[in-house]
């Protein structure tokens, strides 16, 4: 750990990592990263590194939990205990059972549990590093997954910290500050300004809560506007691949009456594909079948430009290592359940 | 299940009420119940006191001792503070290991008495980075009668107010009371449908989406702040809160460094 630095801020209002009072680290989205979660996103907020996956709405485990007219939305925040210097002993601390019940009560409210009654919404957020700020980047990486997961949502959760040094107010501290600091408030909210997270320690006048408040809404906002864009970005790219996949393939195929039997020409493709899911679990193979050409499709669609250049043969088993690792709810229904059963065993142990 | 129709009733009931300006005990809104503090209720704790707000009763122990320090922080005294919410306060409580709303509880109460400063930490250093004077609080709810943050957060403090330390016993020198510098008092208020309400009853607490919890300092700044509840308040209504809560604070604080 480093000393405390005799100044936070130099005189010409520069911080030791280079920004200004009022500016947020650099913000890095990456949206649907996990092939198994329904619903992902790997967030980098300056050092700090988040990893989110939402699942559901599934069933509810166990089951006295459920809710007969809602869903219930679950969040975990665990700390890797590689994410800090000094090791952390890996398991939940009373740090994390309190930062996992305020981050759920922020997004409880902005997701449409009325619409899955008796279901789950499971978020989980592993902080791989941690540099000051972790409660409030592993907040934004949650939302985005949350919508990611196609949960219908009133909005986004967008959230930032506010601090003070030096006796002034700063945006989105960073671990020197936070670890020195006089005050740390955490804060998210929806874009239409309702707050759904305040915490505050160290010590702050009225007057300077009313001020900071300002600064870390402008900060949200900025978050905000970031992960839009990192939604947006994500899904115009995928739409527009997948029309012209589909077109490649129609041309292909040259026979669109019978979809029933399309692609015949990766009919090897086809086989080996249901060879590997008949080894995680035996259910009727023309079931799977029918499935699995579902994400022909789409392995397709990932890598439409290659196909056109490169060689049909060889393509055929590239595609297929790609599609692998895009997320296909469909694809793997029935794996999904399977692992579902684990990772609730999981939670109920503890 | 029960609960909740019985709350929905509730909350329209409140709800109606608080639209007229009234509350279901007809209190005003910034109107906190009466409080009892009363020091010293256990002879083998260091400190202690028992706390009533209105219906809600705890009691906090404070035991000091001997410990190691941590590596990080060598030459001051460690606070540990926990808060039990047993199953003879409440049908909803039940026994086993503190779940997240206790751990809440303790975390937000802890948060106070550290942030404010009010124990002189450095002085209970016995040998730099050997040993130094551990401080225990716990907190025990009794009856929960609504608003149990407040009464914990006043209860520690009272019974830090009044412990000593243990030095005759361990060898150390002499007795001497705990080092304090600052009275941190906290006020919470929750969000009933737009109205905002201090020192909810239990009633409001469960039909209130939001809380606020705000723990100010004697010069009247804020050490630490927790929502809590899954809805949402406006920055207007922080501020709101915030500002009543510091002046509550105070006359509290006046009520209680009588003792």
């Amino acid at each position: 750990m480093t000393d405390k630095p005799e100044k936070f801020i130099d005189e010409n209002g520069i911080r030791s990592d280079g920004r200004r009072a009022n500016e947020i680290r650099d913000v890095k989205i990456e949206v649907g990263v996990l092939s198994r979660a329904d619903g992902s996103c790997y967030l980098e907020f300056g050092k700090n590194k988040v990893m989110a996956a939402v699942y559901g709405p599934r069933e509810v485990h166990p089951r006295h939990q459920q809710k007969s007219n809602r869903a219930i939305v679950r969040y975990k925040y665990n700390m890797a205990s590689f994410s800090v210097e000094d090791r952390k002993r890996p398991g939940p601390d009373r740090r994390s059972i309190e930062v996992s019940k305020v981050s759920r009560e922020a997004l409880e409210n902005q997701i449409f549990t009325e619409y899955f009654p008796k279901s789950a919404i499971d978020i989980f957020v592993e902080v791989l590093q941690a540099d000051a700020g972790t409660r409030t980047a592993a907040l934004n990486a949650a939302s985005v997954a949350l919508a990611d997961a196609g949960i219908p949502m009133r909005s986004l959760v967008s959230a930032c910290a506010v601090g003070k040094v030096d006796d002034t107010l700063v945006l989105d501290l960073n671990k020197n500050e936070d670890n020195y600091g006089q005050a740390d408030v955490p804060i998210a909210m929806t874009p239409d300004g309702k707050i759904t997270l305040l915490q505050m320690d160290g010590h702050l006048t009225p007057e300077e809560f009313k001020q900071g408040l300002e600064m870390a809404q402008e900060g949200c906002r900025q978050v905000y506007e970031l992960q839009r864009k990192a939604l947006i970005d994500y899904y115009s790219k995928k739409t527009e691949v997948v029309t012209e996949a589909t077109t490649a393939e129609d041309v292909k195929k040259d026979a669109p009456e019978e979809p029933e039997d399309v692609t015949p020409v990766d009919v090897t493709e086809d086989t080996e594909e249901t060879e590997k899911i008949d080894d995680t679990n035996e259910i009727g193979v023309t079931k799977e079948t029918d499935d699995t050409k579902e994400p022909g499709d789409t392995k397709a669609t990932g890598d439409t430009e290659e196909t056109e250049d490169t060689v049909k043969t060889g393509d055929v088993e590239e595609l297929e290592d790609s599609g692998e690792e895009v997320p296909e709810t469909g694809k793997n229904a029935d794996e999904t359940y399977g692992q579902m059963d684990e990772s609730e065993e999981e939670t109920s142990n503890e | 299940m029960n609960k909740d129709i019985v709350s929905i009733i509730q909350k329209d009931q409140l709800y109606n009420l608080m639209l007229k300006g009234k509350r279901a005990d007809g209190r005003a809104f910034d109107e906190t119940r009466e409080i009892k503090i009363e020091t010293g209720v256990i002879e083998k704790a260091e400190g202690s006191a028992r706390v009533e707000i209105g219906d809600t009763k705890i009691i906090a122990g404070v035991k000091i001792s001997p410990g190691t320090p941590f590596p990080d922080t060598p030459d001051v005294g460690v606070i540990i503070t926990s808060l039990e919410l047993i199953p003879l306060a409440s049908p909803e409580f039940e026994s086993g290991p503190p779940r997240e709303k206790a751990v809440e509880l303790a975390r937000v109460t802890d948060r106070g008495i550290r942030e404010s400063g009010a124990i002189d930490l450095k002085k209970m250093c016995i040998i730099e980075g050997e040993k130094v004077w551990m401080i225990f609080i716990d907190i025990h709810v009794l009856d929960d009668g609504g608003n149990i943050m407040d009464a914990a957060a006043l209860g520690s403090i009272a019974a830090l107010l009044t412990a000593t330390i243990p030095a005759e016993r361990y060898g150390l020198g002499e007795d001497a009371p705990l080092p304090i510098r600052d009275i941190p008092v906290s006020v919470t208020a929750v969000d009933i449908g737009g109205g905002i309400v201090f020192d909810p009853s239990l009633e409001e607490e469960r039909v209130a989406n939001t809380k606020l919890t705000v723990i100010s300092n004697q010069e009247g700044a804020i050490a630490g702040m927790q929502k809590s509840g899954n809805g949402s308040l406006s920055p207007d209504q922080i501020n709101h809160i915030v500002e009543v809560a510091c002046k509550k604070a105070q006359d509290i604080r006046e009520k209680f460094l009588e003792i």
